[in-house]
């Protein structure tokens, strides 16, 4: 078998095994941990009776390995159960807004990366020259700031100063293309700030990086142009890395998307999860960190083969691991 | 190497100092501002000084009052205490705990390394985020849910970093002497390998409390974190959204003073690293 490969199939085993202990991990952590879901859903003056009855109809009254394995299949049949405090089945709930949040995250993602992969390639270009120093402090500085102040800010001059943006992205399924892009604009542009600050700086750190190796040296010695050596020398070398960078940082999305969907109430995943853990509707909070999880395990799983499959090195190593195994 | 490579990778960067200062005296103003706040509070966080809400800054109030008429200043002040205890105590948290377990893992090698290594490869491979609502949504939302939950998913991090460090050292001579001496497991740690690593942990603690600032502030922010009427930083800026929509800068300020201090801190640290560079580069 090809290594690269046996090394894919390595992984994947892997990210399996580790959403498997992240569902039993979730599950502990709803099911053991103290807070009764029947008492919390029907309220202080429920009777012994009703949250028993609550119990059978939940069959929270079974043992919880047998509930947990139950839950685990039925993710696998796509049924995620009921949702306590809507009565209506999961699957329904996430199916609506899980595409809300695939767009977000998918616009934010085509315009953040090859904005944040040119502004990381000029600043390794001219390392230490004047834009240099200036857009490194720039990208650091913006790579730690907090999405609800460059949301906030947003709001305040784009919907409520200049009044050319709504300051709430509701997305109505009727709505038109206009009016979907004028809503998604502002939460689609504070998380493309956040994570293209965060790419151009992993990107500039991994050419400059990579222009220190001796084979740029003998390439500098040789009398090749600048440009030259980091275009056509140290590029080749650095896909690896930063797509190894840039699946990363889209699975950092989902701490983004978690507070921007909460800014301008954005019917999406997450906005789901936050109400479902404001009301302790534990299922749908088992359900919405499984997807979330589900969705983080699979970037970095794109990220470790996109370095693999980039690097003639790492592809030995990956041999070599791969017959270990 | 040849200088016109010295000259891509560490170049000499005047430009950087005054930051280094700049970011140092910010980050030590908000520690002062949350040592001291109770002194410097103008009044009780919990007053009203107002019958507006969102009053404009005035004389009794600087910064306005908040969305119940209570004085913003006052409360940023407090926030600022709430903010910058709860992030050290987490950092610190998981600097010990990942500290500890990852050079012990290093020097002890072995099925505990292994162990270890790999649940750190679990906590590693979960969104922070959700992991916070998942354990706010079982026990509730507490300020030491919060330290714990921040603590323990940070730990990890810490975890991998001290586990290279020490096993970069624990190959060194001085440490074979010191099992050759027959010393225990925990003056390995503490007495040989922890003081040749202190100076990168230490950087490493400044750029995880600015994370640990930004994750609690968002669990906060999105009203699972420090309940009111207490509120740290993101609280505030979640309190006073509404104001927004009025034109008002209440929200403004704290998530300002939240940007401020995570800036400053990772700027510090990419400044002291860059003078670290320009000492290395006049030794040598």
């Amino acid at each position: 078998m090809h290594p690269v490969l046996r090394f894919a199939i390595g992984r994947l085993g892997v990210a399996l095994m580790i959403l498997v202990a992240v569902s039993l991990l979730i599950f502990i952590g709803c099911e053991v941990l103290p807070g009764d879901v029947a008492q919390v859903s029907l309220g202080q003056f429920a009777t012994p009776e009703s949250i028993r009855a609550l119990h059978q109809q939940f069959g929270l009254d079974r043992p919880a390995g047998l509930r947990y394995l139950d839950w685990l299949l039925g993710i696998l049949r796509g049924d995620w159960g009921m949702s306590i405090t809507t009565r209506v089945p999961v699957s329904r709930l996430l199916a609506e807004r899980l595409s809300n949040t695939a767009r977000l995250a998918g616009i934010t993602t085509l315009v953040a990366v090859p904005l944040a992969l040119m502004l990381g390639l000029l600043m390794a270009l001219r390392a230490g020259g004047r834009f240099d120093r200036v857009a490194s402090i720039v990208v650091l500085a913006l790579s730690a700031t907090p999405e609800f102040l460059i949301g906030t800010l947003a709001v305040l001059i784009f919907s409520v100063k200049l009044r050319w943006l709504p300051a709430v992205a509701h997305v109505s399924n009727g709505a038109g293309l206009l009016q979907f892009a004028r809503a998604l604009l502002l939460p689609i542009g504070t998380l493309a700030i956040v994570v293209t600050a965060q790419i151009a700086r992993m990107t500039r750190a991994t050419i400059v990086n990579q222009l220190d190796s001796p084979f740029i040296e003998m390439a500098t010695l040789k009398g090749v142009a600048r440009r030259r050596i980091v275009l056509v020398h140290a590029l080749v070398n650095v896909v690896g890395p930063v797509a190894n960078v840039v699946a990363l940082n889209i699975a950092y999305l989902v701490s983004g998307v978690v507070v921007v969907e909460t800014i301008f109430a954005f019917p999406g995943v997450a906005r789901l999860m936050v109400d479902a853990v404001q009301a302790r509707d534990l299922p749908v909070v088992q359900a919405c960190a499984m997807v979330f999880c589900f969705a983080y395990v699979l970037l970095i799983l794109a990220a470790d083969l996109l370095s693999v499959v980039f690097n003639p090195r790492l592809r030995r190593v990956a041999r070599v691991r791969g017959a270990g195994a | 190497m040849s200088g016109a490579i010295d000259a891509v990778a560490a170049p000499p960067r005047p430009a950087r100092r005054p930051l280094f200062w700049v970011s140092l005296s910010i980050v030590a103003a908000w520690a002062l501002v949350a040592l001291l706040a109770p002194i410097l509070m103008p009044h009780d966080p919990t007053d009203f000084v107002s019958d507006d809400p969102f009053a404009a800054p005035d004389r009794i109030a600087w910064l306005g009052t908040d969305y119940l008429g209570r004085d913003l200043l006052a409360r940023l002040i407090g926030g600022a205490q709430i903010t910058l205890a709860m992030a050290f105590l987490a950092t610190l948290l998981a600097s010990l705990l990942g500290g500890t377990l990852g050079l012990l893992a290093a020097i002890a090698g072995g099925w505990l390394d292994a162990v270890l290594s790999r649940i750190v490869d679990i906590v590693l491979s979960l969104p922070k985020i959700i992991v916070g609502l998942v354990v706010v949504a079982a026990v509730g939302p507490s300020m030491a849910a919060l330290i714990a939950i921040a603590g323990v998913v940070y730990a990890a991090g810490v975890f991998r970093i001290a586990r290279a460090l020490g096993a970069d050292i624990a190959v060194l001579d001085f440490i074979l002497a010191a099992r050759a001496r027959g010393e225990g497991a925990r003056w390995l740690v503490f007495g040989e390998i922890l003081p040749n690593i202190v100076m990168p942990l230490a950087a490493d603690f400044a750029i995880r409390m600015s994370f640990a600032i930004l994750f609690m502030s968002s669990l906060s922010f999105i009203g699972l974190g420090v309940q009111p009427p207490r509120a740290d930083w993101g609280g505030l800026v979640r309190e006073n959204l509404s104001a927004l929509s009025a034109g008002s800068w209440a929200p403004i300020f704290p998530a300002l003073a939240i940007a401020s201090l995570a800036i400053a801190l990772n700027l510090l640290v990419d400044a002291v690293g860059d003078r670290r560079q320009a000492v290395r580069a006049r030794d040598e």
